[in-house]
């Protein structure tokens, strides 16, 4: 019986107070009648049954009533609704980028164990030689499987024009290591993978249906990559990216026997498959100490050379990762705010409904039905929000694809799955019981005893007070945004404003690579040069042009070690430099200062003496205080002496240390990879340097007509391009700041009208007895004050505390940077005097006649 | 509370019962679902959830009103009585003629056999 009476529970406590006492007379009757283990199933599916549908029946009424209250006030409801939308529109966008970029599993075979390895250098972890990577692929115990892919691009030739395509060398085994199949096809195999091979090459979606027509007889052609011919073996399915979302292509490495010589030369990265159940932590071990076995036997190759293994997404930069975080967490502040906002209006509704529900309490509603109406009330104000929100977060993903690194090996904008549906739902759910059950449950409380006396004062008391609480923590969310977006504002602002070292405006650059082995020799590459150069700089406007190995920004590394006779280096010191072959007026192109010496000539020919031109860091760093011109070093397999000195290039980008730079002419190519010839073209021209393409087009086909030209844009906009994560990241989190900020207003305004509405007689029987409108006004506006000094000073403590965590990303502007607490507070100045302009203005309209006269 | 019996059509089963238990007297909850049971010769046996959430419904839509009891028995019978109102009679009374025009339609279309039904 005992057991019958807690199954009731499962019915409304309204009903269950009704019909408990009946149902166990009745239960207690057939108890007699009829055999026991039957009964009780029998009893057990009855009541979950008809629980069920008497919690619907009150779910359909409850939503009737709701349907039809909401129409009666449509501003009230569109409010809530847009309100909700918006809080749950940013949250929800803010997830999609975060859990694309940081949490979803990336879509290969048991990505958890798949991990990445670098060679670890004093400056930085980069990329591994061959000969490395073939020596920690056996040598290692850890891994269930090792493949290695290598940046590649190709010039592309078949039916239309030449064109540039990125690509991917890889492992024969580095595809099944993913185990990602091919569309069609399949993955290559050793043999195609050994030197000497002939060549083989995979698809990917794009490029088939771009190139190819999306035709499944591309299996087996014969393509042109580089003018060496490849066999079409495979198409890659649509989602597939590897190791960047760059890629198009994919080939084998087929390492000549030569590749494995030099461990100085690296250009590979090895990717690694965890044996079941070894640790990140474990392989790391074994690596570092198999690294250090490696550099005991080539002590000189490989001094201070460890191993670097970090998870598929730890190659991933600490700002990006921040950046996204921020974002969620301001997204989070904005819910916040609007939860706030949305759980205002409702006790305000709730207070001005008081004497309907202390009437309906009064005839016998239980106070659990009341609340449960109340919640379903918000439960679907929120759930047309989380709709409308939802839509919005969609609509506003492709505006924050600059968030999503290209680098990793993802689409750009996250997908609409079931991840991101089932967050918004949450989001929703969790929205609108918070914003929901509080003013419920207060509204509830006591309604009967107060809310029928005469005349009552509507709000007042602890209400008011819990009400100017929600409008205070507004004011604090919306503080907490204003800073760190002004932070982030003046962050970006001196990131745009930092030196490059070079004169972005007017030069248009263009990528022309130069496939091997046709323009393996110097000779063939100064054909060309030359007579592109010429020709372009005979164009109308055009001041200079030169080409270099790679520009700025462009290619962040390509960094050799400097070797100086008589100077011994610190292990772990600045002991690089960044090599870039380049011809000559490079510097007046890009307006690179030069400080000493000379630029270098056409006449720097590889049979003179090899020459270099050194960046000032260069100088400070090797020969402090001494005269740099004439004197030798060691770089790039050969001795150069120096005959110029530049002004230093932020090679590595705006917000990094970069090496010291060592320019060479072009002439002087030898024992250095062919991937450092020259291919970036810069133009520097008076007017509207875009309209240069055609005519560069043009040009580069004269001088050979299966030379395809990439990359048109101008070094404006790649130094943008720097800027572009911070630059959307601060629109978002602006835009996120500005709807906190109305929210907060509104929420000022909503209580202060609230107030002066509920203190109209008050305030009429103030003026009658004489008190003049000014004592009035610095009431309403002492009020006005009182909230927001406390939610500003609890504000700037906790954007204080954020902006800590945000450090990394404020690229050297300070945390306590009071420029923007002074902003963040006169803008909350503003919205308070705002908020309140309205119900001042009507306190001041009470006319006491009138006013008395109401009850 | 609607106004005309026509919208309350059709009922459920389990009401249609519960007003013929409750036609000729009132009727404790016990009472209904032995009446019922023995009305359709122990073919349909309501349980007590089933009875108690079409009883809530059934008061609120005026089918039925509660009365104190009549009659008090000396066992440990519960005091709520049920008894049909009016408008339940005018309902049940629209059901039956519903039901029987229904009735007649199958007839019409062959499915159900006129002796049966006389």
């Amino acid at each position: 019986m005992r057991f019958y009476r807690a199954l009731l529970y499962l019915f409304p406590a309204g009903f269950r107070n009704e019909y408990a006492a009946e149902m166990c007379a009745v239960f207690a009757r057939k108890q007699r009648d009829s055999f026991a283990p039957l009964l009780w199933i029998e009893t057990m599916f009855d009541v979950l049954y008809n629980a069920l549908l008497v919690h619907l029946d009150i779910l359909r009424q409850d939503l009737t009533y709701t349907l039809r209250t909401l129409r009666r006030s449509p501003g009230f409801a569109l409010t809530a609704i847009a309100v909700a939308a918006l809080g749950i529109g940013a949250t929800t966008a803010a997830f999609a980028i975060l859990d694309h970029v940081i949490l979803k599993p990336l879509p290969f075979a048991d990505q958890d164990r798949l991990v990445q390895l670098f060679q670890e250098h004093a400056f930085s972890a980069g990329d591994v030689s061959p000969a490395n990577f073939r020596d920690w692929q056996r040598m290692s115990t850890s891994f269930e499987a090792m493949g290695c892919f290598r940046g590649l691009s190709f010039n592309l030739v078949g039916e239309s024009e030449p064109r540039r395509v990125v690509g991917s060398g890889l492992s024969a085994g580095m595809l099944p290591l993913l185990g990602v199949k091919p569309m069609i096809g399949r993955w290559f195999s050793e043999p195609e993978d050994a030197a000497g091979a002939q060549g083989t090459a995979i698809l990917s979606y794009a490029l088939w249906q771009s190139n190819f027509g999306g035709e499944t007889s591309v299996l087996g052609r014969k393509i042109l990559l580089d003018s060496e011919p490849y066999t079409v073996i495979g198409v890659m399915p649509k989602d597939f990216y590897f190791p960047t979302r760059l890629p198009q292509i994919w080939t084998t490495n087929r390492f000549a026997p030569q590749a494995f010589e030099d461990r100085t030369d690296q250009y590979i990265f090895p990717i690694g498959k965890l044996k079941r159940g070894v640790a990140l932590q474990k392989a790391q071990a074994e690596m570092s100490t198999l690294a250090a076995g490696l550099e005991r036997q080539y002590p000189k190759e490989l001094a201070h050379v460890g191993v670097l293994v970090t998870s598929l997404r730890g190659g991933m930069s600490q700002q990006s990762k921040l950046m996204i975080e921020a974002l969620l967490a301001a997204a989070g502040c904005v819910l916040l705010v609007a939860a706030m906002n949305l759980a205002n209006l409702l006790l305000a509704r709730a207070i001005g409904r008081g004497r309907e529900l202390a009437v309906r309490t009064a005839i016998g509603a239980g106070r659990e039905r009341l609340v449960r109406e109340m919640l379903t009330e918000s439960m679907v104000l929120s759930l047309a929000g989380g709709v409308l929100g939802t839509a919005l977060a969609v609509s506003v993903l492709p505006l924050l694809v600059k968030l999503v690194p290209v680098y990793l090996p993802i689409t750009e904008i996250p997908a609409v799955d079931f991840r991101f549906l089932a967050f918004a739902l949450t989001v929703t759910t969790v929205t609108s019981i918070a914003f929901g059950l509080v003013p419920a449950l207060r509204a509830c409380r006591d309604t009967a005893a107060v809310g029928l006396r005469e005349g009552a004062r509507s709000g007042g008391g602890p209400r008011e007070r819990f009400r100017s609480m929600l409008v205070m923590a507004e004011i604090s969310g919306s503080v907490v945004l204003l800073v760190c977006c002004a932070l982030l504002i003046r962050a970006l602002d001196r990131v745009s404003n930092t030196d490059p070292g070079f004169r972005a405006e007017g030069v248009l650059t263009a990528r022309m690579t130069l496939p091997m082995p046709k323009y393996e020799t110097v000779a063939a590459r100064d054909a060309f040069y030359r007579e592109v150069l010429t020709k372009v700089s005979q164009l109308p406007g055009v001041e200079s042009a030169a080409f270099t190995s790679f520009l700025p920004f462009v290619m962040r590394g390509g960094v050799w070690s400097i070797a100086i006779q008589g100077v011994t280096q610190e292990p772990g010191s600045l002991r690089n430099g960044s090599l870039r072959f380049v011809s000559p007026e490079y510097f007046k192109t890009l307006r690179i200062p030069l400080l000493a010496g000379r630029d270098v000539r056409l006449s720097d020919s590889a049979n003179s003496q090899f020459v270099a031109v050194v960046s000032e860091s260069f100088v400070k760093y090797y020969w402090p205080g001494l005269n740099p011109i004439g004197r030798t070093f060691n770089f790039g397999n050969s001795n150069r002496v120096v005959v110029g000195v530049v002004g230093d290039v932020k090679v590595r980008g705006l917000e990094r240390k970069s090496e010291p730079q060592v320019y060479l002419p072009y002439q002087q190519h030898v024992r250095v990879g062919d991937s450092y010839a020259p291919k970036d073209l810069a133009i520097r021209a008076s007017g509207s340097v875009t309209a240069l393409a055609p005519a560069l087009r043009e040009i580069v086909h004269q001088a050979d007509p299966l030379q395809p030209v990439s990359d048109i844009r101008t070094l404006a906009d790649i130094v943008d391009g720097e800027t572009a994560p911070r630059r959307v990241q601060a629109v978002a989190l602006g835009a996120f700041t500005a709807i906190a900020f109305l929210l907060a207003a509104i929420g000022i305004h909503g209580l202060l009208s609230f107030s002066v509405t509920a203190r109209t007689r008050e305030i009429a029987v103030r003026l009658a007895l004489g008190a003049d409108s000014k004592a009035i006004l610095s009431a309403i506006l002492a009020e006005t004050a009182a909230l927001t000094g406390a939610g500003v000073l609890a504000g700037c403590a906790a954007a204080y505390a954020a902006a800590l965590q945000l450090r990394a990303l404020l690229a050297g502007v300070t945390p306590e940077d009071w420029l923007s607490y002074f902003a963040a507070v006169v803008l909350c100045a503003v919205m308070a005097v705002g908020g309140s302009l309205v119900p001042a203005w009507r306190a001041l309209r009470v006319d006491p006649a009138v006013a008395i006269r109401t009850d | 509370m609607l106004e005309t019996p026509e919208c309350l059509l059709p009922l459920p089963t389990a009401t249609f019962y519960i007003l013929m238990a409750v036609a000729s007297e009132d009727r404790h909850g016990y009472a209904i679902i032995q009446d019922v049971a023995e009305l359709t010769n122990d073919t349909v046996k309501l349980s007590a959830g089933t009875l108690y959430r079409s009883i809530q419904r059934m008061l609120e839509q005026g089918l039925l009103i509660e009365t104190e009891s009549a009659t008090p028995e000396t066992d440990d019978e519960r005091r709520r009585y049920y008894r049909i109102t009016p408008f339940g009679r005018k309902v049940a009374e629209a059901e039956s003629q519903r039901l029987s025009r229904m009735v007649k339609l199958a007839q019409r279309s062959g499915f159900a056999a006129r002796k049966a039904y006389r």
